[in-house]
């Protein structure tokens, strides 16, 4: 247990159990960060705006803090990691993958046609569904990186130390919004219910349980996705009943994205994202 | 003894070097002064410097890192290599007394230092405007135009300015 492990010292099972934690790190990263930076330019607020695209921001840098400790264990470099794997190959949940459009958006502003993802949030997209989601994804962030501070895999250690000074500001955002929203009008309030109920089974699917959950929590280097899930309900539970919010119980979670089995949405994303490294895969940025 | 002296002497050359390279964003300011300087070791021609980012989502570390290697190749160094490590973070607190002045020269509040402690509201709320010095603010928004800044409104000068914001 008391052992501290580097990319050299990790064994076999212990480097492949590494390797597909760091893939759900980094691919939960850059997929919550890339739907967040969706609300740049048209967010409801200025402060909004900016909010969105910073976390978004900061979370690419996280992606690219995860994908090159996968480098170090021989992985392809980050930028390939992040723009020519196909979404099979792809290890986040569903959560962060999820649209913020409602399922029935139709009709596009033919006038504004360049970008067709952008034009459809621009007149169909609910902020509610993103900022619910960063609250609840923030909270299991933080707690995941305070455990993985003291993990046994020392790079991994550093770089979750570090992410949590950042997250700081994501959660005060996350939580102030939630408090003011939840408790402002009966529309705001409504519209923050029903996000969290169209979210919550896909959060919980944040801690989709992996084959390789005893080997790493053994080691010392993550803790178990179910020990997590547990502490990440006993906090937000206060947290969503001091707002005034009713929080789903018997929700069956939706799991699947660890082991690559994802929806259209991670498939459409992906295309967005992708669309211009892979025309010049080999080009200089 | 010879040896040891030459390597201060060559240690001493890159951070000399690493005093001109500046912050893209912040161009008043030396990434010594910044502290992000983390470790300099030099022998005759070879020179290892590890610098940690301020945000892992730094657009600007790059550019740094590139600035880095320049300037010191400079000063005469053959082989130099910019390590980019975690360990120990980067925190606000890093940032030199002659850093703060210097941001606070350049339009943007120091960070309040937190003294190994967390970054709390009160912390982040507590800035003094850069321009009058009043602690009269407002805070407007945690994010703003970079990630490591922060919007605040003086109410004694009437003024919205930005903070170099706290990171623990």
């Amino acid at each position: 247990m008391s052992d501290k492990y580097t990319p050299d010292t990790l064994t076999p099972e212990l480097k492949a159990a590494v390797i597909d934690l760091l893939y759900r790190l980094a691919d939960d990263s850059i997929v919550i960060g890339h739907r967040n930076s969706e609300w740049t330019g048209i967010g409801p607020i200025l402060e909004e705006d900016i909010a969105f695209s910073s976390t978004a921001q900061d979370k690419m840098g996280h992606a690219l803090a995860f994908y090159n400790l996968l480098h170090e264990l021989g992985e392809p470099k980050p930028d390939d990691l992040a723009f020519l794997r196909d979404a099979k190959d792809f290890r986040c949940c569903s959560f962060v993958a999820m649209s913020h459009l409602p399922a029935n958006a139709e009709g596009d502003v033919p006038e504004l046609m360049n970008n067709p993802t952008r034009n459809r949030l621009i007149v169909h997209g609910d902020w509610s569904i993103s900022l619910m989601r960063q609250f609840l994804f923030v909270e299991a962030d933080v707690l995941r990186m305070h455990a993985l501070e003291s993990s046994t895999y020392q790079p991994l250690a550093a770089i979750a130390r570090k992410i949590r000074g950042e997250l700081k500001y994501h959660l005060m955002h996350a939580e102030s919004m939630l408090r003011h929203l939840a408790t402002g009008t009966d529309e705001s309030r409504k519209r923050m219910q029903q996000a969290l109920n169209s979210v919550y089974p896909h959060a919980l699917g944040l801690f989709e349980p992996t084959q390789h959950d005893k080997t790493l929590a053994n080691a010392g280097i993550a803790p178990g996705e179910t020990h997590l899930r547990d502490e990440w309900i006993e906090h937000i539970t206060p947290l969503l009943a001091g707002a005034g919010l009713r929080q789903p119980t018997d929700v069956e979670p939706v799991f699947g994205g660890r082991k690559g089995r994802h929806g259209d949405e991670l498939v459409a994303l992906l295309a967005d994202m992708q669309k211009i490294y892979r025309m010049e895969p080999t080009g200089t940025w | 003894m010879t040896t040891t002296r030459q390597r201060t002497d060559a240690t001493q050359r890159v951070w000399n070097a690493l005093q001109d390279v500046t912050d893209p964003e912040i161009p008043d300011i030396s990434v010594v002064e910044l502290g992000i300087i983390q470790r300099v070791e030099a022998t005759d021609d070879t020179a290892t410097i590890d610098m940690c980012p301020t945000f892992a989502g730094c657009p600007a570390l790059d550019y740094m890192r590139d600035d880095i290697r320049k300037h010191v190749t400079a000063a005469g160094f053959d082989h130099v290599r910019v390590n980019i490590v975690f360990d120990p973070p980067w925190t606000t607190d890093r940032i030199t007394d002659e850093g703060r002045r210097k941001l606070k020269a350049f339009g943007l509040a120091p960070p309040t230092k937190c003294s190994g402690g967390p970054v709390t509201e009160a912390i982040i709320r507590d800035v003094a405007c850069p321009f009058c010095d009043s602690h009269d603010t407002t805070l407007e928004s945690i994010f703003g135009p970079t990630l490591c800044r922060a919007i605040h409104y003086c109410n004694a000068c009437r003024q919205s300015f930005e903070q170099f914001k706290p990171v623990e």
